[in-house]
């Protein structure tokens, strides 16, 4: 039950929805797939004096992929992005990632962006984000942004947004080199839970890669000493035995209610060895993401 | 109160709602539709289910105010003509013991058989990984939905 009472405003363009947001300031929450806003109401842990729902804004519903750009809409969820002819054909990474998250009830509202902007420390779509170096393009009523992902994250649920903005899209730049990637992802069931520990590799055919992970630090993050180690070596068993020390100086997961810090580093180690062989395997034809 | 004009189980239906009463408030507490369930009210069991535009959601994360215009069907309005196959299967297989998380499953078992009528076991228990049952194990649930199938 939500015991406060609120405005619901469904306005029909952007231009309405960011003015609404400065119309209430800092008070107005903007509400698309609503399976973290509804909870928090229900928590009290959010209490708006406006609910803005942006589901009657027809263009924040689409997937568009032009000059080999993604533009993924506010309103995506990662159903329809699961569904995706363009996302199975050119960003399988975004689609195995999708298959992931909760289960296909809240898939089925749940967006990639409201994933992002609750930026919770296990979100599932942020070390993809990471790895493609996508930008995240934000509106208010007097400009709009664009802001790489890497200063997206300011801490645990928090974010760089400003209360004035709506994040309209995603965009993502296909990379122009043969690239393949994986997702690895720690959860105890599929179904409802959320990541343990999570990380993301792309692989480029030129030997660079690009590592990120969530859930083992206060916000999802690039390894970037990882990245750096990794650069121009080929994959053997020592050279996932070096990097992984760098992986762990990288990390700095916490003990909550479920993993301890003991299991959640261990299982990380464990994790970034076999999507380093999943991607390189993918790299050479092995699969297809 | 803003009225909502949205289609419930096949008919059109009209009802006032507060913004801050959910879907599954409304429809139990106000337009006498019993059988989505309020189990944990945070999106996590999947009792509450329901199918919005042919989708399962969770209806106790939707404000009734949001479907206006939609389209909502219950196990109400699957079994408004007779039973299903799959609910006929359930039966057959002594599927549930106390039943409460039915309703949920009979929705996601519904969604899954509308798009895919030849599913694995696999996507199966993929399209049930968000339905918790406390009583059976799951086991006679998902070869319930694997005879419907196969009739």
């Amino acid at each position: 039950m939500i015991i406060k009472d609120f405005k619901y405003i469904k306005p029909p363009n952007i231009t309405e929805a960011v003015e609404l947001l400065s119309t209430f300031s800092n008070n107005a929450r903007i509400l698309a797939g609503g399976t973290d806003l509804v909870v928090q109401m229900k928590e009290n842990i959010q209490e708006p004096d406006a609910v803005i729902d942006i589901k009657g804004i027809e263009e924040l519903h689409e997937i568009l992929f032009e000059d080999n750009m993604l533009f993924i809409g506010a309103c995506v969820t990662f159903s329809e992005l699961i569904e995706s002819e363009i996302i199975k054909k050119y960003f399988p990474l975004i689609k195995e990632m999708s298959e992931t998250v909760a289960s296909v009830g809240i898939r089925n509202r749940a967006t990639l962006i409201g994933n992002i902007c609750s930026a919770v420390p296990s979100a599932d779509s942020a070390p993809i984000l990471l790895v493609y170096n996508a930008d995240i393009i934000a509106k208010s009523s007097s400009e709009e942004r664009i802001i790489p992902i890497h200063d997206w994250f300011t801490g645990p649920k928090k974010t760089i947004l400003r209360p004035d903005e709506l994040v309209t899209s995603i965009a993502i730049r296909l990379p122009n080199k043969k690239h393949a990637g994986c997702y690895e992802k720690l959860g105890r069931y599929s179904g409802e839970d959320i990541a343990q520990a999570g990380v993301c590799i792309l692989v480029f055919e030129d030997l660079h890669y690009n590592v990120a992970f969530c859930a083992v630090g206060p916000v999802p993050k690039r390894a970037y000493a990882v990245e750096k180690f990794l650069t121009g070596k080929n994959i053997s068993e020592k050279i996932i035995e070096e990097a992984t020390q760098y992986l762990l100086k990288e990390i700095s997961p916490i003990s909550d209610i479920r993993a301890t810090v003991e299991y959640r580093t261990h299982m990380m180690c464990v994790m970034f060895e076999r999507g380093l062989k999943k991607v390189v395997s993918r790299l050479h034809g092995g699969g297809n993401a | 109160m803003p009225e909502i004009h949205f289609i419930l189980n096949h008919e059109n239906r009209a009802v006032r709602v507060e913004p801050n009463e959910t879907l599954l408030e409304v429809l139990r507490e106000k337009l006498g539709v019993k059988s989505p369930k309020c189990g944990c009210d945070r999106g996590d069991c999947g009792a509450c289910n329901v199918l919005l535009n042919g989708s399962s959601v969770r209806s106790c994360l939707i404000m009734a105010i949001e479907v206006d215009g939609q389209e909502i069907v219950t196990v109400e309005g699957i079994s408004k003509d007779g039973l299903s196959k799959v609910q006929e299967a359930m039966i057959d297989n002594n599927a549930f013991q106390c039943g409460f998380c039915a309703p949920g499953v009979i929705i996601s078992a519904t969604e899954l058989l509308n798009k895919n009528q030849h599913p694995t076991m696999d996507e199966i228990k993929e399209a049930l990984s968000g339905n918790l049952c406390r009583c059976t194990g799951y086991l006679p649930i998902l070869e319930s939905i694997q005879k419907a199938t196969k009739e």
